[in-house]
C-alpha cells in the first residue's frame, strides 16, 4: 500500500510536466492546426531562463584576497556577487537563493516574445502546407534552438537548486498512520505539482470565462465562420501561440530543481508529450491534462522493483505500450473529438 | 578541319594503361609498408578521439586541452610540463625520432558507433599512428577493438570498466586510468573507518558495461568488510529523473546508497537523493549516507553543494603535491586558467607515454611500441611509481579516495583527498575472475602489415 501511494506521488511531478507541455501542444494544434515539434525546445528554453536568472543574480566582481592563494599560488581572486554588495550578504544571499522562482519574471516576457517571433517569422508560412512539412520545419527549429543553448551554456547539465526553504522532504506516511520515512515526498515537487495545477486552472479559466477565450474556442471549433463574422482570428491565434510558449517555459523554469537542465532535455520530454497528446485525444485540452498525469503515474509504477523484476525494461516502454492499447481500443484517444486530423 | 582519331577502344586502352601506371607506385608502397600508417616525411600524426558533442562534451573538451598541451611539450614549445619530471629521458622536446608531432581530432559523441566511425576516418584518411582519448567504457572497448584490427596503438582515455583491460583486453590497447576493482579496493577501508562494518547498502547502477563491473566490484569489497547488500537496481543511462528509483530506498532498510552513475546521470541522481532528504534521515539508528564510487572534477562542479561529505575515488587529482603533478598543473593552469581534470591528466600522460615508448623502441611499429610499454616502470607523472603491467596492459599505481569538501574556497577545490591508497592494496592477479578469469588474453599484436 505504502509503495503504491509513494509511486502515485512520484508520478505527479513528472505528470505535471507532461500535462503542461501537452496542454501547450494541444493549444497550438487546436488553434493553428500546426504540429509543433519545437515545443520541447520551448520547455528547455524556459529551464534555461531559470539558469540565466541564476547567472544574472550571481554576476560578480573580483576582489583580491591577499591572505589566500589560488591553485597556482597566486593571490586568490574572490568573486563577490553584486547583489550581495548592494543589499548586504543576508538579503543578497536570499535573492540568489530564490533565483529559480524569480526566473519566472524573466521567462514570461522571453517566452511570449519567442512564441510571437516563431509564429510570425516562421510557422505562419507553413499553415497551408502539409503536416509533414510543419513537423520538419519545427523539428529543425528545435535543433537550432538546442544548438544555440549548447553554444552558450555548454553540454553538461547545470545544477539550479530550489530555494533552501524547500529543501528536504515531507513525511506523508506519518499523516496516514505509516511509520516515519516510509512515504516521503520532496517539498519542491509538491510546489511543482501545485504550480502546475494553478497554471492549468488559469489556462482553462482564461478560455472559459473571458471573451477572448470564447472567441478562441469558437475559432477552434470553426475557424471559417468566426472569420466571416469579422473577427481577426489569426491575431488571436498568434497570441495563443505566445501563451502556449509561456506555459511550456514556466513548466521548464520550475522543473530545473527537479532535473538539472541540459540542452537536450526538451527532446526527451517532447516525444513523451506527443504520446500524451495522442492518448488524451488530439485537440482535447482536458484529455491532454488527464493523459499527462495518468502516464506520469503509470511510468512511475513501471519503475518499481517489483514490476521490473517481473518484466525487465518495462519502465522504458510502458508509455508506448499504453498508447498502443488505447489507440487500438479508442482510436481517437481518451477524450478526442470526431473529425480532428481525420480529413 | 582534321578528323579526330579517337575511338572507343583507343580511349579504353589508353585509360587502362594510364590507370595501371598511376596505380603502380601505390602497389609497391603498400607491399613495401612495414606497418599501418608508417610515417613518411618529417611529421607524425596522432588521433585524438574525444566526445566533442553530447552529454560528456565538457569532459572531452578538457581532454583536448591536455592533448594539445602534450603535443606542444613534445614539440619543444611551452615549459615542457611533465617531460621535466618524467623518469624516462628518451624524449628531448624535438618531436619523436626527429619528426614533429601533428594531431587530428574526432568526435566520439559518447556513442560506440560514432566513435568507431571517427576513429576509422582518422586511421584511413589522416594516417594516424595512435588513437587516444574518450570518456566512456562502451566507447573505449569499441575503439580498442577497431585499433587492434587496423594495426595501430590505442591509448585509452577515461574508461573505468574492468572489461577494458579485463575480458576485452587487446594487445594493441593500453589503459593508464584506474578501474572499478581498484575503486572498490581503495574505498572499502575508508568506508569501514567512516561508517563502520554494520551497514546495509542499496545500489543504483547505470545499465551498461561500466555500471555492472563497478557495482560488482563495490559490492564485493564492501561485503568483505561486513556490509550487507540490500538491493541493486539497474537504471537506464540518461534517465534524467531518478526519483522513482530513489523513493523506495529508505523503506528498504538500507542506510547507505551507492550511486554507480557517471556524468549527467550522477549529477541528477545525487541531487534528487539529497532533495528527497535522504542525507537528513536516521535509519537503523545511523545517519543515512551516500557513496559515489567514481568521482570527476567536472561532475563534482555540476553537483555543487550536494556532494559535501560524500566519499568517492579518483585516478588522480590536481591537489597532489608531487613534482610531476605540480609541473602539469602549472603549465595547464597558465595556458587555460583552470586546473586540469583527471580525464585531462590521463590523456596527457598517455600521449607522453606513447611518444616515450616510440623513442625507446626506436620505431613507430605498433608491435615494437607495445613491447616497449609492456612491463614499463616509470615515475614523475603524478601518483608516484607506476607499472604498465605486461599481462593485461593496465597501469598500477596509487589510487585516491576523495570526499566532497565542506567549505570549498574556490569552485575548483570542491573535492579533498582523504587518502592515497598504496598500489599494493589495489593490485589483483591478471586472471582475476572479475577480469575475464583465465580465458582472458591479449591476443596477438597486429601492426597491419
Amino acid at each position: 500500500m505504502d509503495a503504491i501511494i509513494l509511486q502515485i506521488l512520484n508520478g505527479l511531478d513528472k505528470g505535471s510536466a507532461y500535462a503542461l507541455i501537452a496542454l501547450g501542444l494541444t493549444l497550438i494544434f487546436g488553434t493553428l492546426g500546426v504540429v509543433n515539434f519545437a515545443h520541447g525546445a520551448l520547455f528547455m528554453i524556459g529551464a534555461f531562463c531559470a539558469v540565466t536568472m541564476q547567472r544574472l543574480l550571481s554576476l560578480s566582481y573580483e576582489e583580491i584576497d591577499p591572505t589566500r592563494t589560488d591553485f597556482l599560488g597566486n593571490p586568490l581572486k574572490v568573486e563577490v556577487p553584486y547583489v550581495e554588495h548592494w543589499f548586504g550578504p543576508d538579503l543578497g544571499g536570499a535573492i540568489v537563493d530564490w533565483s529559480v522562482p524569480l526566473g519566472i519574471l524573466l521567462a514570461i516576457p522571453v517566452m511570449i516574445g519567442l512564441g510571437f517571433a516563431m509564429e510570425r517569422g516562421l510557422i505562419k508560412h507553413f499553415y497551408k502546407r502539409p503536416h509533414a512539412d510543419q513537423i520538419l520545419v519545427t523539428f529543425g527549429l528545435a535543433i537550432v534552438l538546442q544548438e544555440i543553448i549548447k553554444y552558450f551554456f555548454g553540454a553538461n547539465p547545470i545544477q539550479t537548486g530550489a530555494p533552501s526553504a524547500f529543501s528536504g522532504s515531507f513525511d506523508f506516511g506519518t499523516l496516514l498512520g505509516f511509520d516515519p520515512n516510509v512515504i516521503i515526498y520532496p517539498y519542491w515537487r509538491m510546489v511543482y505539482f501545485l504550480f502546475s495545477l494553478v497554471i492549468i486552472g488559469g489556462v482553462f479559466a482564461f478560455l472559459q470565462f473571458t471573451t477572448f477565450g470564447m472567441v478562441v474556442r469558437a475559432g477552434m471549433a470553426d475557424r471559417e465562420t468566426v472569420g466571416l463574422l469579422g473577427i481577426d482570428i489569426d491575431r488571436r491565434f498568434t497570441l495563443m501561440f505566445g501563451l502556449a510558449a509561456a506555459v511550456a517555459g514556466l513548466a521548464g523554469v520550475m522543473y530545473t530543481p527537479i532535473l538539472a537542465p541540459n540542452y537536450h532535455m526538451g527532446m526527451d520530454f517532447l516525444v513523451l508529450s506527443f504520446v500524451v497528446v495522442v492518448v488524451g485525444g488530439m485537440g482535447s485540452l482536458p484529455g491532454a491534462v488527464l493523459a499527462g498525469f495518468l502516464l506520469g503515474i503509470l511510468q512511475s509504477f513501471a519503475s518499481m522493483n517489483e514490476v521490473k523484476s517481473l518484466i525487465p525494461g518495462i519502465d522504458q516502454v510502458i508509455i508506448y505500450l499504453v498508447a498502443i492499447v488505447i489507440l487500438l481500443t479508442r482510436p481517437r484517444g481518451l477524450m478526442g473529438r470526431k473529425g480532428v486530423m481525420e480529413d | 578541319m582534321t578528323k579526330s582519331t579517337l575511338t572507343r577502344r583507343g580511349v579504353i586502352k589508353t585509360g587502362a594503361y594510364a590507370g595501371a601506371g598511376l596505380a603502380l607506385p601505390t602497389i609497391f608502397t603498400s607491399r613495401a609498408r612495414a606497418f599501418t600508417n608508417a610515417p613518411s616525411g618529417n611529421t607524425v600524426t596522432f588521433g585524438f578521439n574525444v566526445p566533442q558533442t553530447g552529454p560528456y562534451a565538457d569532459e572531452g573538451l578538457d581532454e583536448l586541452r591536455a592533448q594539445e598541451l602534450a603535443v606542444e611539450h613534445l614539440n619543444g614549445m611551452g615549459d615542457g610540463g611533465m617531460l621535466n619530471t618524467f623518469s624516462s629521458k628518451a624524449l628531448d622536446g624535438t618531436g619523436i625520432l626527429g619528426k614533429q608531432v601533428e594531431y587530428v581530432t574526432g568526435d566520439t559523441q559518447t556513442k560506440s558507433d560514432a566513435a568507431r566511425a571517427s576513429a576509422k576516418a582518422m586511421i584511413e584518411k589522416d594516417g594516424v599512428v595512435m588513437i587516444n582519448g574518450g570518456s566512456s567504457s562502451g566507447v573505449a572497448v569499441a575503439v580498442q577493438g577497431l585499433c587492434q584490427e587496423a594495426g595501430i596503438i590505442f591509448m585509452a582515455g577515461l574508461t573505468h570498466s574492468n572489461d577494458t583491460t579485463g575480458k576485452d583486453r587487446k594487445k594493441n590497447g593500453f589503459r593508464h586510468f584506474f578501474n572499478a576493482y581498484m575503486s572498490g579496493a581503495a574505498l572499502a577501508p575508508v568506508l569501514e573507518k567512516a561508517y563502520g562494518t554494520d551497514r546495509r547498502a542499496y545500489h543504483l547502477t547505470a545499465d551498461y558495461t561500466w555500471g555492472y563491473t563497478q557495482q560488482e566490484s563495490i559490492q564485493a569489497s564492501t561485503e568483505a568488510i561486513g556490509w550487507e547488500t540490500v538491493n541493486n537496481v539497474l537504471t537506464p543511462v540518461g534517465a534524467g529523473d531518478f526519483s522513482s528509483y530513489i523513493a523506495p530506498v529508505l523503506n528498504s532498510g538500507a542506510d547507505v546508497l551507492v550511486l554507480n552513475h557517471y556524468g549527467g546521470d550522477m549529477i541528477n541522481s545525487i541531487t534528487q537523493a539529497v532533495q528527497f532528504g535522504l542525507r537528513d534521515k536516521q535509519v537503523n539508528g545511523k545517519q543515512f549516507e551516500i557513496v559515489v564510487p567514481l568521482y570527476s572534477e567536472l561532475m563534482a562542479e555540476g553537483a555543487g553543494d550536494n556532494i559535501k561529505g560524500v566519499y568517492g575515488s579518483m585516478n588522480w587529482n590536481w591537489q597532489l603535491s608531487d613534482p610531476g603533478t605540480k609541473a602539469f598543473v602549472k603549465s595547464f593552469g597558465e595556458k587555460y586558467g583552470r586546473p586540469p581534470s583527471n580525464s585531462a591528466h590521463t590523456c596527457y600522460v598517455q600521449t607522453l607515454l606513447y611518444a616515450d615508448a616510440v623513442a625507446r623502441a626506436g620505431s613507430f611499429d605498433p608491435c615494437a611500441v607495445a613491447e616497449a610499454l609492456e612491463g614499463f616502470e616509470f615515475d614523475g607523472m603524478g601518483n608516484g611509481p607506476v607499472l604498465y603491467r605486461a599481462e593485461d596492459h593496465q597501469c598500477f599505481k596509487d589510487v585516491l579516495v576523495m570526499k566532497g569538501k565542506e567549505n570549498p574556497s574556490t569552485k575548483y577545490d570542491i573535492l579533498e583527498i582523504v587518502e592515497v591508497t598504496p598500489v599494493d592494496h589495489v593490485t589483483y592477479p591478471p586472471d582475476h575472475p572479475m577480469f575475464g578469469g583465465a580465458e582472458a588474453t591479449l591476443g596477438q599484436c597486429n601492426n597491419g602489415a
